[in-house]
């Protein structure tokens, strides 16, 4: 086994993320999906750092977690600003924005 | 000028003295029109005064500009004003150029349009527009001065253009009625037809000889092809008849009766109309030189002689056959000029004593409606004699001037034309002459029934005329004056207008008897005027229906319908004019609109169908960006492995 | 290099199927609060898998501030927010879901295939060398110089981040619309109001359920010690069944 295996399972994290944000319908669970996506992401970080024999992957592992938290906080506070005004914390409720 | 033989050159004398200032003539008329047209209502008081003013004035530097020609020896003045066009190779200058043809148009324009403006004064004296008229009239007789006292042909070519304009204004002049409205652009439209002929015909003389300079061009005749100054000669005459109504161009003229008479009298029978016979005489030069151009003049004029005669027969409007008439004497002179030679002078002369005749019969007819209600029809007419003498009187001489009774102003101007044509060499004498003796046996008989229907005879009045009146003295004095012309002016003229235009014209030949002599001629011709008259007389002195009778033959039909000259226009231009700009709009409409419609629409409807994608539900762009993706990794592998 | 260890491939093995088993657990759940618990393990995991690849920082920053601050926040919107209609599973975007898997299944397989081909021969380097300092010294003293100034432009977007939260979630109100005490005590005693507190409900030794109302001295049921939320009522059998509105 090598640390190739890593980025595989890294891979299919973030393909079940992607999916879940296309098939979930409540904002807060795509949301967390995208937070998957994240991690999957980081996960694959880590391991290239542990390649390379350096650590600026961790390190920008490290951004990604300061820079997915301000995005949570916003982001929620979205959700329920939105969820404040249309009682509904659906994606598919939100869809005035078309022809 | 002098102009010796053809070989010799033409050149002009500059203008000296007195005569350096005989821009006058123009510009006195044309400020008068600006005036009036610029002061607006504050002139309606005096504005007529001020027009007739000009005129006068300038009708009087006219003759004394004449009599200096007279001393002078070169008898030609040329006048530089200033620099028109200086384009590189094309140097049109203001120039103007006073000469014995000029000289004696200048004294018919200003002398036969004085007494018809102190006539209008009179005969407009009801109408509101009075001044605006006479301001259209001060233009006219302006741009008309310009026309016959321009050096080169541009010059020309502005007063054409001009006389066009104020033709076209004073035949519209009752705007508001619809039949002068049409009129007005009917004579402007045809008109149009024969102004690009000249205009052509300029460009033709600029192209092969680098100037529009009278001087220059008639020096140059000699080195042109045979074929480019027949064209050249083609294209003026096509000008000519476009002015002078003329075959083919002939229809506008009698519409342009729409217009008030005093410029029936001054423009469409005195002076405009024969432009086209000054504008062939000018360039004689020209026509001399090719046959074949005069034999085609020779054939306008005839043809259009006898076409006026016709059809002046049929008609039953008062001015109307008048305008027949002017069509047809319009044709002599064309006949004239066409022959060439000494009958250049002989045209011209007989333009002047026609300026004289047909304006008094034009006035006098004014001088009828105005007693008649504004009626113009001759059937109803009848034993007017007695309630307008003076009238009666001025228009009878009028009348045996123009049929050509000795020794009326008519006998000394056609006859000799008559002559002229039956010396041309060959068979085509005989068949020129013998028109020209036809149409003289037509013009007694059409011009005695307008008298005898008019003046003699039982009344046929209609009802709503109680006691029909004779004018004001400021219109019968102009008639009398004009009566006078009528009845002197020919054998004045016959005098020595010849010699005095020799230095315009050429020398004099001697005019060639043909088979007939000039005495056999004269005689068989007012013979002919007898016959036609008295046939009239006899038929007409008891009067006739009262309204037009359904005709018997066809070729009365034909003259009613002016020879179908009407129809001709409509079924050869306007037709196809009509069918093509219909099939133009369908193109447009179908084609070119349907192209830009169909691709707009094409593009809409493909809009509307395709924004049916954007559903608003993020997640279905979502799954749009995870697709694009896919491809843009799939494409990334492909590069990267494939190879 | 660095050989990956046994006892990494146990470890790898046991978590790896969790962190996956998370995932789909976090996608597949009904509900959200079950989604989150899902995701808390799979992040769990990936700490673990950090800490296992010489990272032991940013493993345990992993569990704090993913697991511990993040999740939270998630779970105390979801408490906000509540349950709605938008927890259920049933898709209605047709082929949405079909796409989606196909499309996940496939770019998961090019990705994977990729990174495979790609990396399968790379040598690992290890991280033993570097860390010989420790792992925290060794990063900080690489965040602090080279990254600093990334690192100083991240507390601006902190920052911005904490104030933009506060003016979304602020809810501005007019001084007008807030009561003061004069105006409650004025409404609490005006006519038609019931100024006294309502009655609790019953606790009794057979029940102490808030949907037990309270009784009145007289024994019958006292209306208002029940909220209008809780009825006492019986189901009927039709609305006791199952729906299976929540399958599909």
């Amino acid at each position: 086994m090598t640390p190739t295996y890593y980025l595989v399972l890294s891979a299919a994290l973030f393909t079940i993320g992607a999916v879940g944000v296309l098939i979930r319908r409540n904002a807060i669970v795509v949301f967390m999906c995208v937070e998957l996506m994240l991690n999957a992401v980081n996960l694959s970080l880590v391991t290239f750092s542990r390649t390379t024999g350096t650590l600026d992957g961790q390190i920008m592992a490290f951004f990604v977690m300061v820079v997915a938290a301000a995005e949570v906080v916003i982001g929620l506070a979205i959700i329920m600003s939105i969820y404040r005004t249309r009682r509904s914390a659906s994606v598919d409720d939100a869809n005035l924005l078309k022809y | 000028m002098s102009v010796n033989l053809a070989q010799e050159t033409v050149s002009y004398a500059p203008a000296e003295g007195a005569l350096s200032s005989f821009w006058l003539l123009i510009a006195l008329p044309l400020v008068s029109a600006a005036l009036l047209l610029l002061l607006g209502r504050r002139a309606d008081r005096w504005g007529h005064f001020l027009g007739c003013l000009s005129v006068g004035v300038a009708f009087v530097l006219g003759l004394v500009y004449f009599f200096t020609l007279r001393g002078l020896e070169e008898s030609s003045a040329e006048l530089t004003l200033f620099s028109f066009m200086p384009v590189s190779e094309l140097q049109v200058d203001v120039n103007l150029l006073y000469d014995p043809l000029s000289s004696v148009f200048v004294l018919l324009i200003t002398g036969v349009g004085f007494l018809i403006h102190v006539y209008s004064i009179g005969y407009m004296a009801h109408d509101p527009g009075r001044r605006r008229f006479f301001a259209y009239l001060n233009l006219f007789v302006a741009a008309m001065l310009l026309l016959v006292l321009g050096g080169n042909y541009v010059m020309t070519f502005i007063g054409w253009e001009g006389v066009g304009l104020a033709s076209y204004l004073l035949i519209a002049f009752w705007y508001d009625r619809p039949a002068a409205a049409t009129a007005g652009k009917k004579a402007f439209l045809m008109n149009r037809v024969g102004d690009v002929g000249f205009l052509l015909a300029i460009f033709l003389m600029f192209a092969t000889l680098g100037s529009v300079d009278f001087e220059d061009v008639f020096n140059g005749v000699p080195t042109l092809s045979e074929g480019t100054v027949l064209a050249i000669g083609l294209l003026l005459l096509l000008g000519a008849c476009g002015k002078s109504g003329q075959f083919p161009l002939q229809a506008w003229l009698p519409d342009a009766m729409e217009g008030p008479t005093p410029v029936s009298a001054l423009i469409h029978a005195a002076t405009m109309v024969t432009a086209g016979v000054y504008l062939i005489a000018r360039s004689h030069e020209i026509f001399s030189a090719n046959e074949t151009a005069q034999t085609v003049v020779v054939s306008v004029g005839a043809i259009t002689l006898l076409i006026g005669c016709i059809i002046g027969c049929a008609k039953d409007d008062i001015k109307r056959v008048l305008a027949y008439s002017t069509v047809s004497q319009i044709g002599y002179m064309f006949l004239a000029v066409g022959l060439g030679g000494a009958a250049y002078a002989l045209g011209i002369m007989h333009l002047l004593t026609h300026g004289f005749f047909k304006a008094g019969l034009f006035l006098g007819a004014g001088s009828v409606m105005h007693g008649m209600n504004d009626q113009t029809n001759i059937r109803r007419f009848g034993g007017l004699f007695r309630y307008m003498p003076i009238t009666a009187v001025t228009f009878g001489l009028g009348y045996l001037a123009i049929i050509g009774i000795p020794p009326l102003a008519g006998y000394f101007s056609k006859d000799p034309i008559i002559a002229a044509a039956f010396a041309r060499h060959g068979w085509t004498g005989w068949l020129f002459g013998g028109i020209a003796l036809l149409g003289a046996g037509l013009t007694a008989f059409y011009m005695t029934r307008l008298f005898v229907l008019t003046f003699l005879g039982p009344k046929r009045w209609t009802e709503d005329i109680t006691h029909p009146h004779e004018s004001p003295a400021t219109m019968t004095v102009p008639m009398i004056l004009l009566a006078i012309g009528s009845v002197a002016s020919g054998f004045l003229l016959s005098l020595g207008l010849v010699d005095y235009l020799t230095p315009s014209l050429g020398p004099e030949t001697e005019v060639e008897h043909g088979p007939l002599s000039h005495l056999t001629v004269t005689l068989l011709t007012v013979g002919v005027s007898v016959i036609g008259a008295a046939l009239a007389y006899l038929l007409f002195r008891r009067g006739t229906a009262l309204e037009e009778q359904p005709a018997r033959s066809p070729l009365v039909r034909a003259a009613r319908a002016n020879l179908y000259a009407d129809t001709f226009n409509e079924t050869v231009f306007e037709l196809p004019g009509r069918l093509l700009t219909r099939a133009l709009v369908y193109f447009d409409n179908r084609g070119i609109d349907g192209l830009v419609n169909g691709l707009a629409a094409g593009i809409g409807g493909g809009s509307s169908r395709l924004r049916r994608l954007q559903t608003g539900f993020v997640r279905s762009y979502a799954l749009t960006i995870l697709s694009g993706a896919l491809v843009v990794t799939a494409a990334l592998m492909a590069v990267t492995f494939g190879s | 290099m660095a050989d990956v260890t046994t006892g990494e491939q146990i470890v790898f093995w046991i978590l790896a199927p969790v962190a996956l088993g998370g995932a789909i657990g976090m996608v597949a759940a009904r509900n959200a609060v079950h989604s989150a618990l899902f995701l808390v393990c799979t992040m769990l995991s990936l700490g673990v898998f950090y800490v296992v690849q010489a990272g032991a920082f940013i493993g345990v920053v992993q569990v704090i501030v993913y697991t511990g601050a993040i999740m939270m926040l998630f779970l105390f919107v979801l408490m906000l927010v509540g349950r709605d209609a938008s927890d259920s599973l049933i898709e209605v975007l047709r082929g949405q879901r079909m796409a989606a898997i196909v499309l996940g299944i496939g770019f998961a397989g090019l990705t994977a295939t990729g990174l495979a081909r790609g990396l399968g021969e790379v040598e690992t380097e290890g991280l033993e060398a570097v860390n010989a300092v420790g792992n925290v010294p060794a990063i900080a003293a690489e965040l602090f110089t080279h990254y600093v100034f990334a690192f100083e432009i991240t507390s601006a977007l902190l920052i911005t981040a904490a104030l933009g939260a506060m003016v979304l979630a602020h809810i501005e109100r007019r001084k007008g619309e807030r009561l003061t005490q004069r105006e409650r005590s004025r409404a609490r005693f005006a006519p038609g109001n019931y100024p006294a507190p309502k009655a609790g409900p019953g606790v009794f030794a057979t029940s102490d359920s808030v949907a037990t109302p309270a009784l009145l001295p007289d024994r019958t049921i006292a209306e208002r010690s029940l909220t209008d939320v809780v009825r006492i009522r019986e189901l009927t059998a039709a609305e006791a069944r199952p729906k299976g509105t929540d399958r599909r």
